[in-house]
């Protein structure tokens, strides 16, 4: 069981990828990749678990703690979200933009640049 | 929006700034930090866009992106302060004067809200980067459907 | 001062970048000197980095800590993120460097006020910003998210003339394929962290045995990286984002994918370098080279549109880069290094010759408003400068002596031949095929009778121009000079400087 959580976020990426292969919507696309960053994520965050290991929390810490679950990790993904979200909202932009001029947003209909 | 939506919108907005501007200030403490606090801050920006009509928020996006600009500059300058020693050395941390107390021993405390240096003026920085940041995309993203846009 | 160059040469565009948007509220005057302070100081302290990693060897900058060279627990144990500038990286720099303040001169009087320019301006830096950092961070994750920034920072770039409808197309798709390359990087850090509990690349390059996960560690970051360099198959975005993106960014975005080809060779010569130095990687980047340049040509040959042209010539030049480097991984010595100083040169010279061309590209569409080859002609009799800067830039992208193109390409030649004949003739008539494709966008643009009028190009493009034709004339010139004095540290940093690396990071 303990190698669940990355059997479960390569699961995410396949999924992810067959997004971007058979979906043809530009949003979809960014919800494709979207899902691909979440599947990384979780890969990322499993990583530090600890079994049994207490939230890195200084504060709560108990007097007789033994395990925590790493820390770093965490800051990692946290930080692989905040770039997430900064691309993501960059698609979605230019994917509205591109609604606006081309009235579709059917990536095969919108290619003007071929070859 | 319809009356219902509205209404729990104005009752959960303010709860929700407050926890956001919570999860900011403990963010040296508790898990948190200025992008996550900004990110539920910026929740409460699309909550209010949605509920009521997006038109009105044009304007704020005026004022949203010179504090995007500010927060970042906040932040390296806080970084710059270091240079003394190095580049984001924590020169505050354990001064005795702002944020510079000393950390208490480990095991179930309040939290020192005095401490960490420089950490919690970054937070503050980043969480006003980030809830200008992602407000003003939430508005511009509603914006973008209209015609006035 | 100089002790924290390598950190101020990241910091100060980035702080640049936030405070123009200010500054461009109160006073756009205001705004440009700043800008120029900015470019101007960054680049020296990008200069200052290169002189001391050239001359001290490699330079060790520990963020937060209580001095600049305190990087390491007793043990040998990273424990903060640093700043690791050896000959290859400081290299690089130089090419940012120049890149940076060519782009901001030619960006002055390129872009108008209602085009948005504060948005641009604060952009570029926020790219330059990121190339410095991705080729001066000697940490795995700060390289991921460098990686990013850069990525972010172009996409918004290539996709910056909203109000035309190919533009956000080409930006779209770059930014999706830069966001995939970034996450197989992520993934891949993902994986070392697992296994090594490391992020450091120096403490990562001395753990690495080499074991299967290592393998796949090593794929995916090959893998991500190609991608963001724009290597067949991956190659589809970088004619698109090149075409598209205003002039004055190309030669910045050049300088981005040639950070992927540093990133590479700081993959597989220093972290891989110890434990996974098969020459199988080697003939790999250098098949995925070679048929970069030949597919990247025979596209060129077709284009009537003068960016995208110019723009799968970069693409060859990219896969010039690519087999040089692929040479050098299979041999690492001997022929391999005379490989890598072409491949190492040749990206400076690339830089000059393809942002040249951009610039002369940018200047035609300014000043017709077209870009395509068959509507175009006898722009030479008006653009008397800009026709000399193409004809010198393309004849530089062909590797025609005495220009700088020759020099680096021949070494690549050269190199190539030995390992493999075949190889080395595919380069070259693919060179020869680039130079009928360039000769002829010059004939059809520049050449023939008057067909419309065209304003020249202002003062401040042409001195750009005229930088970059003067770094092509005299790299061309005097090769030998250059090698010896910026090419050959950064050949040595790779091939030879790993212990040096490890050292000066983990101390003993």
């Amino acid at each position: 069981m303990g190698n669940m959580p990355f059997v479960v976020s390569m699961i995410l990426v396949m999924v992810g990828f067959l997004t971007l292969i058979t979906r043809r919507n530009l949003i979809k696309l960014a919800i494709g990749i979207s899902i691909i960053e979440m599947g990384v994520n979780l890969f990322l965050v499993s990583l530090g678990y600890v079994k049994g290991g207490i939230a890195p929390i200084y504060t709560y810490a108990p007097p007789g703690a033994k395990e925590m679950v790493f820390p770093t990790p965490q800051a990692l993904t946290l930080t692989a979200i905040v770039i997430g979200l900064a691309t993501t909202a960059l698609m979605l932009a230019f994917a509205v933009v591109i609604y606006r001029h081309r009235g579709t947003l059917d990536a095969e209909k919108i290619r003007e640049l071929r070859g | 929006m319809s009356v219902i939506v509205r209404t729990i919108s104005r009752v959960v907005a303010p709860v929700a700034l407050a926890f956001g501007a919570y999860v900011i200030m403990h963010g040296h403490l508790t898990p948190g930090g200025g992008f996550q606090g900004g990110a539920v801050v910026a929740s409460v920006v699309a909550l209010l866009v949605v509920a009521f009509e997006s038109g009105r928020w044009k304007k704020w996006k005026d004022v949203l992106l010179p504090l995007e600009d500010l927060g970042a500059m906040a932040f390296t300058i806080l970084a710059f302060l270091g240079l003394g020693a190095t580049f984001f050395r924590n020169i505050l941390a354990g001064g005795g004067g702002l944020f510079g107390a000393p950390v208490p021993q480990l095991g179930p405390n309040p939290g020192a809200l005095n401490t960490a240096g420089t950490l919690p003026l970054m937070n503050w920085a980043v969480g006003l980067k980030v809830i200008a940041g992602l407000g003003s995309v939430v508005i511009l993203l509603s914006l973008f459907g209209r015609e006035d846009g | 001062m100089l002790i924290h160059a390598p950190i101020l040469a990241i910091a100060v565009p980035l702080l640049g970048a936030f405070s123009l948007l200010g500054l461009a509220y109160l006073s756009r005057t205001l705004r440009n000197i700043w800008a120029c302070l900015i470019s101007a100081f960054t680049s020296a302290m990008a200069v200052a980095v290169a002189i001391r990693a050239f001359t001290e060897g490699v330079v060790v900058y520990t963020l937060g800590a209580a001095s600049p060279t305190e990087s390491v627990t007793a043990g040998g144990f990273p424990i903060r993120i640093v700043l690791v500038v050896d000959g290859l990286g400081a290299f690089m720099g130089l090419i940012a460097a120049l890149a940076g303040v060519v782009a901001l001169v030619y960006y002055f009087q390129y872009l108008k006020e209602e085009e948005g320019k504060s948005l641009g301006l604060s952009l570029l830096l926020l790219l330059w910003a990121g190339i410095l950092g991705l080729v001066y961070t000697g940490d795995l994750f700060n390289f991921f998210v460098f990686l990013e920034i850069t990525s972010i920072a172009a996409c918004a770039l290539i996709g910056y003339r909203t109000w035309e409808s190919r533009p956000p197309e080409a930006a779209f798709k770059t930014m999706a394929m830069y966001t995939l390359g970034g996450l197989l990087v992520l993934i891949s850090v993902g994986i070392l962290y697992g296994e090594y509990d490391a992020l450091n690349i120096a403490y990562l390059s001395k753990a690495i045995t080499g074991s299967l996960l290592d393998k796949l560690a090593l794929g995916l970051l090959l893998g991500g990286l190609l991608m963001k360099a724009g290597a067949v198959p991956a190659h589809m975005w970088a004619p698109d984002a090149y075409g598209e993106a205003p002039a004055t960014a190309t030669i910045v975005l050049v300088a981005n994918t040639q950070a992927a080809i540093y990133a590479i060779l700081r993959v597989v010569f220093t972290l891989f370098g110890g434990a996974l130095a098969a020459p199988g990687i080697g003939w790999l980047i250098a098949s995925l080279g070679i048929t970069t340049v030949l597919v990247a040509v025979l596209m060129a040959v077709v284009q009537r549109h003068l960016g995208r042209l110019v723009a799968y010539g970069a693409v060859s030049q990219l896969g010039y880069m690519l087999l040089a480097v692929g040479v050098g991984a299979v041999a690492r010595g001997g022929f391999g290094e005379v490989a890598l100083t072409g491949g190492i040169f040749h990206m400076i010279n690339d830089a000059a010759s393809v942002g040249l061309l951009f610039f002369v590209v940018g200047a035609v569409r300014r000043a017709t408003g077209s870009v395509d080859l068959l509507s175009l002609g006898g722009l030479g009799h008006t653009l008397r400068w800009e026709a000399g800067f193409f004809l010198l830039g393309a004849l530089a992208l062909a590797g025609i002596p005495p220009l700088n193109g020759f020099a680096s390409k021949f070494l690549i030649y050269e190199s190539t031949f030995r390992a493999s004949p075949i190889l080395a003739a595919l380069a070259l008539l693919a060179s020869i095929l680039l130079l009928a494709v360039v000769v002829r966008a010059f004939q059809g643009a520049f050449l023939g009778p008057k067909v419309r009028e065209a304003s020249p190009a202002p003062r401040g493009m042409l001195v750009a121009m005229g930088i970059l034709a003067l770094v092509i004339v005299v790299f061309g010139l005097f090769p030998g000079f250059f090698i010896e004095r910026i090419v050959s540290p950064a050949v040595q940093a790779v091939l030879t400087g790993r212990e040096a690396y490890l050292a000066a990071v983990l101390g003993g």
